[in-house]
């Protein structure tokens, strides 16, 4: 049905604008999935490739020099940074020294003396830009990039960002909402410097944004929208409060954004973007990785009863003699630290996350189609949906969603997935992310070794 | 206005040529010397810029370095360092912020996703406070007439009721979006936050049986419509012991269902009553057994599992999901024929 006369015909009423650009869409997309039905498996396998010279060209060349249009982006020159450089690491692909060190003094330039990043040189810092910064220097690794962050002055604008509310804003006087949570918190673990002043409360404020559809909304009362989903859910484990949302609601929720077209949307009703690949699709690795935790705190709560929560309180964190190898469990160490009552993995429901065993509760080679046959370009880059321009923002995030993808079914980031967990040949396959931080998984090893010693 | 310099391209007299601006000595940007994401300015949009930094750093509050802000808010609304100095500017000079809600309404008849334009509008309208609640709820109705979803929009909105009032004809107002679109999540969502919060409304319990009548009618009108399913569980958020015994909902279910329409929503909500303690009844165990026979003709003497097996073929897309469901089913199971609880 692509007319709304037609829909009118067939529902004897008007077509509702939410009816006509969801058919819009639907439309162009199920044209390209059968187009892909009827040729040829072997240009199937062309059609569904990962573009990655052209990815790595368009990637690199705006690294290098962007056109004056970009002058909307100014303020948001470390997010141009992060999305790039992420991207290329997700590719495998690794920036060339020159440009390495001319991003690390770029984004030193950005930084304020007094703590915390700014969108571009002398801009006031700015908590969703000191994300990108911070997210970026990790990327690109190394102890240049490393220890070019000042702490102590960021853990100072931290403080200045927290709100008696609980939550956080996003500048000097800025707005508040769950980004900013997020953003405030993420750094501040990723970093080391997470503490009992910038989580309290926390909690609360965004467990009042969970709304009646199970999602998580930017502000209390406003609407469950997936990027906040992912904010809210995220910093919830980085806190060790996740039990307190209604984690059912969410799932159900959540779930229900995965649409005919394949790929996801960020609200109920609203149409299918390629960003939500990650927004959405991430929230998926953050339940997974969650299932993980409690398996190990379970044993660790039978062993150690009481005396898990007081070693916490004074610095060490459970779990540390359980997981001395494995970096990949800085993740469930945040997770399994102080609060009593935390990651309560005695109630039912995260007990039934385990069972899910190996599989992931969304459609991850549907996903995956929706990436590589409607938002990828061919000339390099990543669309939110076709009839749109490719950008470094979707770019990013729709590698991230696949990355997400075709790792979901692997218990750990250490055996690489079985080749009918990537869709397209084998070589689309991504480098695995940290679902918390979103960053490199290698990466993420690489600074937490660094900023724990610090 | 400052004097006779215009903002049309091409027309303006640089800044570095206007005498009134000569005791100003410009300031560029500090990038360093090999920047990455360098942006190839244009000419007017560097000078705006090293004129801005000027009066920034030495915090000059004045009326040209209001102006200034307005040029370089033109080039580029999201720079949030020149809002913030435009808001201090403002203060200082103790401008009239009425005229400034005028400003941000042109502004954000083109920008109407920016976090800055909004986060300036309520600044503004909270520094106006009680006096700009109707041209507020007036303003953002102007935006959501564009884009009835625009989330912003519906933020700023909220707020405004929820700090200024002005929820009188709130409810109207989302009866009459919904009319327009009653796919539109974002008024659903808003008659949530009224049928909750509305001072004058008496609160979810009070109003949840006229909340129902007007759902389902909205259900039955167009059952693939998320919208007004989740709503209709969440006028029961927090009271499970109504959910489940209010004849309406399972009636709802049961009709959905007899009417062969779109079933998954129906399923899913018959689904979230039995996990819930609700027992089901006949008709709906016919229902439910119709669908399951004519897709994998295994009848399932537990209701709640041959929901989840018809939900997994007729909602492929979350066949993993209604699996995982059915194998975390509540301990009880209720036998379908002999109404027999066992474990």
């Amino acid at each position: 049905m692509e007319s709304a006369s037609e829909a009118s015909a067939v529902k004897g009423r008007r077509a509702t604008v939410t009816e006509i650009d969801q058919w819009m869409v639907q439309g162009q997309v199920f044209r390209i999935y059968d187009i892909f039905a009827n040729i040829p498996r072997n240009a199937q396998t062309l059609m569904l490739e990962l573009q990655r010279d052209k990815h790595i060209e368009y990637l690199t060349k705006g690294l290098r020099q962007l056109g004056s249009s970009f002058v909307v982006l100014d303020a948001n020159r470390p997010w141009l940074c992060y999305w790039i450089l992420h991207s290329l690491a997700l590719l495998g692909e690794s920036v060339d020294h020159e440009l390495e060190g001319n991003a690390i003094d770029f984004l030193d330039h950005c930084q304020d003396p007094n703590g915390g990043y700014g969108g571009g040189p002398g801009q006031l810092p700015h908590l969703a830009t000191t994300y990108a910064a911070v997210n970026s220097l990790i990327t690109l690794g190394g102890e240049k990039a490393l220890s070019s962050i000042n702490r102590g002055k960021l853990s100072s604008f931290l403080q200045r960002m927290k709100q008696p509310s609980g939550a956080f804003s996003m500048h000097d006087a800025g707005e508040i909402d769950v980004r900013a949570c997020y953003t405030a918190i993420s750094v501040a673990s990723i970093l080391n410097i997470l503490d009992d002043e910038l989580i309290v409360g926390v909690g609360n404020y965004i467990l009042s944004c969970q709304t009646y559809e199970g999602g998580i909304a930017g502000e209390p009362g406003s609407e469950a929208h997936g990027g906040y989903t992912f904010c809210g859910l995220a910093t919830m484990v980085l806190i060790d409060e996740v039990n307190r949302l209604d984690l059912a609601g969410l799932i159900n929720w959540v779930v229900f954004r995965q649409g005919v077209e394949c790929g996801f949307q960020g609200r109920t009703n609203k149409l299918v973007d390629g960003c939500y690949s990650f927004w959405q699709g991430g929230v998926f690795a953050l339940l997974q990785k969650l299932h993980t935790v409690c398996g190990e705190t379970q044993a660790l709560s039978d062993s150690e009863g009481d005396s898990a929560t007081d070693s916490a309180s004074e610095g060490e964190v459970p779990g540390d003699n359980l997981c001395e190898e494995d970096q990949t469990c800085h993740f469930e160490h945040g997770a399994q630290s102080n609060a009593p009552g935390s990651v309560d993995c005695s109630s039912g429901y995260t007990q039934n996350l385990r069972r899910s065993e190996t599989e992931p509760l969304f459609q991850s080679m549907a996903l995956q189609q929706y990436v590589l046959l409607c938002s990828q370009d061919q000339e390099g880059g990543f669309r939110d949906k076709p009839g749109k321009a490719r950008d470094y923002y979707h770019t990013c995030y729709c590698l991230g969603g696949l990355s997400v993808c075709q790792y979901i079914w692997s218990k750990n980031g250490n055996a690489p997935p079985l080749p009918k967990a990537v869709l397209g040949p084998y070589s689309n396959l991504l480098e695995p992310i940290h679902p918390v931080y979103n960053v490199v998984l290698q990466q993420y090893q690489e600074a937490y070794e660094f900023f724990s010693r610090s | 206005m400052m004097g006779s310099d215009t903002e049309e391209e091409g027309k303006a007299v640089p800044l570095r040529q206007r005498p009134e601006w000569s005791d100003v000595t410009p300031i560029p940007q500090d990038d360093g010397p090999n920047p990455v994401v360098p942006i190839a300015y244009k000419p007017e949009f560097e000078e705006t810029m090293d004129y801005f930094r000027a009066l920034y750093f030495n915090d000059e509050r004045s009326p040209r370095a209001l102006q200034l802000t307005h040029q370089a808010i033109a080039f580029n609304p999201g720079n949030y360092t020149v809002w913030h100095f435009r808001r201090l500017i403002l203060e200082t000079l103790n401008s009239d912020l009425r005229e400034e809600l005028d400003y941000i309404e042109q502004i954000a008849k083109i920008n109407t996703k920016n976090y800055q334009i909004w986060h300036h509008r309520r600044w503004v309208a909270e520094k106006l406070g009680n006096d700009a609640m109707a041209k507020e709820l007036q303003f953002t109705k102007k935006i959501l007439s564009l884009d009835a979803k625009n989330y912003h929009a519906w933020s700023h909105r909220q707020w405004v009721l929820q700090t200024l009032g002005g929820w009188e004809d709130e409810l109207d107002y989302c009866n009459q979006l919904l009319e327009e679109d009653i796919f539109n999540n974002s008024a659903w969502n808003q008659r949530y936050l009224v049928v909750t919060q509305c001072p004058n409304l008496g609160g979810l319990r009070a109003m949840r049986e006229s909340e129902v009548k007007y759902t389902t009618k909205a259900i039955l009108a167009n059952p693939e419509n998320e919208s007004p399913w989740t709503y209709l569980r969440g006028l029961y958020k927090g009271d499970t012991n109504s959910w489940i015994n209010d004849p309406e909902i399972s009636s709802i279910c049961l009709k959905v269902l007899t009417a062969k329409a779109y079933p998954v929503f129906a399923l899913s909500i018959l689904l979230n009553l039995l996990c819930h303690g609700y027992q089901g009844n006949q008709e709906l165990r016919d229902a439910v057994g119709a669908l399951n026979s004519s897709i994998s003709g295994k009848p399932d003497s537990d209701l709640a599992k041959a929901v989840c097996s018809v939900l997994e073929h007729v909602d492929p897309m979350r066949a993993n999901y209604w699996r995982w469901r059915k194998s975390n089913l509540p301990s009880a199971i209720i036998d379908i024929s002999t109404g027999i609880e066992s474990l």
